[in-house]
């Protein structure tokens, strides 16, 4: 292609970047499925209200409860968004979910696709569909730095970094610690574990919140790069479930890596030829489904 | 016997041809119905949208609820950004409801495919939202009118404003559909023939949500300009993205070559100052634009995108239309606003036989936070307009144009 090197790293970086959020995305994708067998289609609307529980936190909260110069800033919504909307999943999984479990997965996949509707449809009604700038990145964060083939935001920095310790603290856990092999175990097997003193229920309500907490921890990192509006999570969602069916439903290191390698390649697409680059990622996934039906990292069942 | 048939015969003719136009006069079905076609969800609802009903609506009672005692009922629908969606409704509409005439129909798709509906089922269709100048060229139709801007009078006002101000080399990232590549068709030539060149292009597929890559690519293709020939969230995203990375600090400029009012709002002043752009209406230009920017945001909350005021004077100006011929008789009407002085905010416009509405637009310029009064229109104080572009420098003559109507 005679591509200057400069140009290949830069295109890698933003691939990377991109790569990031659809790991972070897929993975709580691959948790809830792998663990609860829910195709969690509200999981794009999750990711939205991640970014509006900080974009509110910042500029409205504090005018609601009358104290308008109370801030949340966004090291606070970075911990205190994804409590928030991992309460809302479980609240939901306590009330609506539960229910389906014992019928197909097109039951599940309907609720949830509703309850998307029902928050997009909420949100548009009261925000610019457009999207609204969140304005808090915290002024450590500001800047570019260069890097030496390009300059790049050190928001975008960290945003990687925090997206990658997240991803892999979640793989060390599931699959490398007791509660992971409790949480694996239930799912294998729920009457047994449960024989053996565990609260299979619990733990299911938990990890649903879980995974619905990282969509939301992704959605206050993805704030300050795109605009948060209504329609951000339905942009993202189809590409993610594309990544979590290329990497293999419900594998949690398929999902990671995965996600970080398409960003890759979407990026690579942008400069090779753009018109693709929306696409591409669906051409990777028919040819992984026709070689690999399970997906790159997934066990035939 | 004969005699009496032929007599007979003959009065039936008569009362034939005297039946058409006492018909046509009046107001047909005893009232007149105006639709409001768009997109009330999707990427452009914050341009058009309820908004838009809004206007519409305000037109109505502005001009006094009723023409020719008759009353006047706005109905809207969502086209939800589909042509088939949008021309669906605009049949139902027009066969089931008596539409009379149907506006702002955003998105050139879907106004495209709704002008050509329409104007088989003899029914006029007064364009605001869609940019396309195909649709007074080679989509031209009878009763087909293009009322607020295109995309060959985008270009004209800022990108002649931007090479004359030392903006000679353009890098464009172009909205990978019809809209995007005709603006960026017409933009590029706007440059060239002011002595400019196109250092590059790329397109970017609609609803990008991360321009980076793009505008890393424009970055270092060296250009002076790097234009977006986009528009709505792509427009907001790439501009944000850009601040990001430095790009404008770095002393490249940016050119949104279709920017609305709500785009600057949501971009907020620190980010879009200095942007300049070219648009048909800004409420703060005069007293009539005051007086209908004050009274939209009285009754919305927001002050009015380029787009609503242009749903609003053109329900305005239809309404005055079915007034002056006496009818709601399409073919009538239509000849009326083609003869009529068309009202803009204190503006006076032509519609052509082509359909386009000819009249003045607006360079503007985006106001700095300080120069921004957070006290004045109720925190709208957003643009400067630098420069008013007569209309028929704007847009591109008869001559030009291809409408087979006007030949």
């Amino acid at each position: 292609m005679g591509l200057p090197l400069n140009a290949v790293l830069a295109q890698a970086m933003l691939g990377l970047n991109q790569g990031a959020f659809y790991a972070l995305l897929s993975l709580g994708l691959a948790v809830i499925f792998g663990l609860l067998n829910i195709i969690n289609f509200a999981h794009g609307a999750f990711y939205m209200l991640g970014a509006f529980v900080a974009l509110i936190g910042l500029t409205q909260f504090g005018g609601w409860i009358g104290e308008p110069e109370l801030q949340i800033n966004f090291w606070a919504a970075l911990v205190l968004a994804p409590l928030i909307v991992g309460l809302l999943g479980v609240l939901i999984e306590r009330t609506m979910l539960q229910r389906l479990y014992k019928f197909d997965h097109l039951y599940g996949l309907l609720l949830t696709f509703g309850v998307a509707l029902v928050l997009q449809g909420y949100f548009t009604n009261y925000y610019n569909v457009n999207g609204t700038p969140y304005p808090g990145i915290p002024a450590s964060l500001k800047g570019i730095v260069n890097l030496g083939f390009m300059y790049f935001p050190k928001y975008r920095l960290f945003a990687i970094a925090a997206s990658l310790v997240v991803c892999f603290l979640t793989w060390y856990v599931i699959e490398r610690t007791k509660i992971g092999a409790y949480l694996r175990a239930g799912t294998e097997n729920p009457n047994l574990v449960q024989a053996f003193g565990i609260n299979v229920p619990l733990m299911i309500t938990l990890t649903y919140g879980f995974g619905v907490a990282l969509a939301a921890l992704a959605g206050v990192l993805a704030a300050p790069i795109y605009s948060v509006g209504p329609l951000m999570g339905a942009n993202v969602i189809i590409t993610v479930f594309a990544v979590v069916v290329i990497g293999g439903m419900g594998s949690i290191m398929g999902s990671i890596v995965t996600g970080l390698a398409l960003g890759m390649i979407e990026g690579i697409t942008k400069v090779v030829y753009p018109p693709a680059a929306n696409t591409v990622i669906f051409f990777v996934m028919v040819i992984v489904l026709l070689v690999r039906p399970a997906g790159l990292f997934g066990r035939e069942q | 016997m004969k005699k009496l048939t032929r007599s007979l015969v003959c009065a039936a003719a008569l009362g034939l041809s005297v039946a058409g136009p006492v018909n046509a006069a009046g107001i047909s079905d005893g009232v007149v119905k105006i639709g409001v076609l768009t997109d009330m969800s999707g990427v452009y609802s914050a341009i058009g949208g309820k908004g838009s009903v809004v206007a519409a609506e305000m037109a109505v009672h502005d001009f006094g609820g009723t023409v020719l005692g008759k009353p006047i009922k706005i109905i809207a629908a969502d086209h939800q950004e589909k042509a088939d969606v949008g021309s669906a409704v605009a049949r139902e509409w027009i066969d089931r409801d008596h539409v009379d005439m149907i506006t702002d129909i955003l998105n050139s798709a879907v106004g495209i495919a709704v002008q050509k509906l329409a104007s088989e089922k003899h029914t006029i269709t007064m364009n605001t939202g869609a940019g396309s100048t195909a649709l007074t060229n080679k989509d031209c139709t009878k009763y087909g009118i293009h009322y607020l801007y295109d995309t060959y009078a985008l270009p004209v006002g800022t990108a002649t404003a931007m090479v004359k101000g030392g903006g000679k080399s353009w890098y464009f990232i172009t909205a990978d559909y019809a809209f995007g590549h005709s603006l960026q068709d017409n933009t590029a030539k706007v440059v060239k023939s002011l002595g400019g060149e196109v250092k590059g292009e790329v397109q970017a597929p609609l609803g990008t949500t991360d321009f980076s890559s793009y505008l890393i690519q424009a970055q270092s293709s060296g250009a002076q300009v790097i234009a977006l020939a986009n528009a709505g969230a792509d427009t907001i995203n790439a501009i944000k993205q850009a601040n990001e990375f430095g790009i404008v600090a770095q002393g490249q400029k940016m050119a949104g070559m279709l920017v609305f009012l709500t785009d600057v709002k949501s971009l907020g002043l620190n980010i879009a100052k200095g942007l300049q752009f070219t648009t048909s209406y800004y409420w703060d230009r005069n007293d009539a634009s005051r007086k209908f920017g004050d009274a939209f945001y009285a009754k919305f909350g927001k002050m009015p995108t380029m787009d609503q005021a242009g749903v609003y004077s053109a329900v305005l100006n239809y309404l005055r239309a079915v007034k002056a011929a006496g009818t709601d008789n399409a073919d009538a009407v239509r000849a009326e606003l083609g003869k009529m002085k068309i009202d803009f905010f204190g503006d006076t416009g032509h519609i052509r036989a082509d359909g386009l509405n000819v009249h003045d637009m607006y360079l503007v310029k985006v106001k700095s936070p300080k120069e921004s009064n957070p006290k004045h229109g109720h925190g709208w104080d957003l643009l400067q307009v630098e420069q008013t572009i007569p209309g028929d420098k704007a847009y591109m003559t008869l001559a030009q144009g291809s409408c087979p109507l006007a030949k």
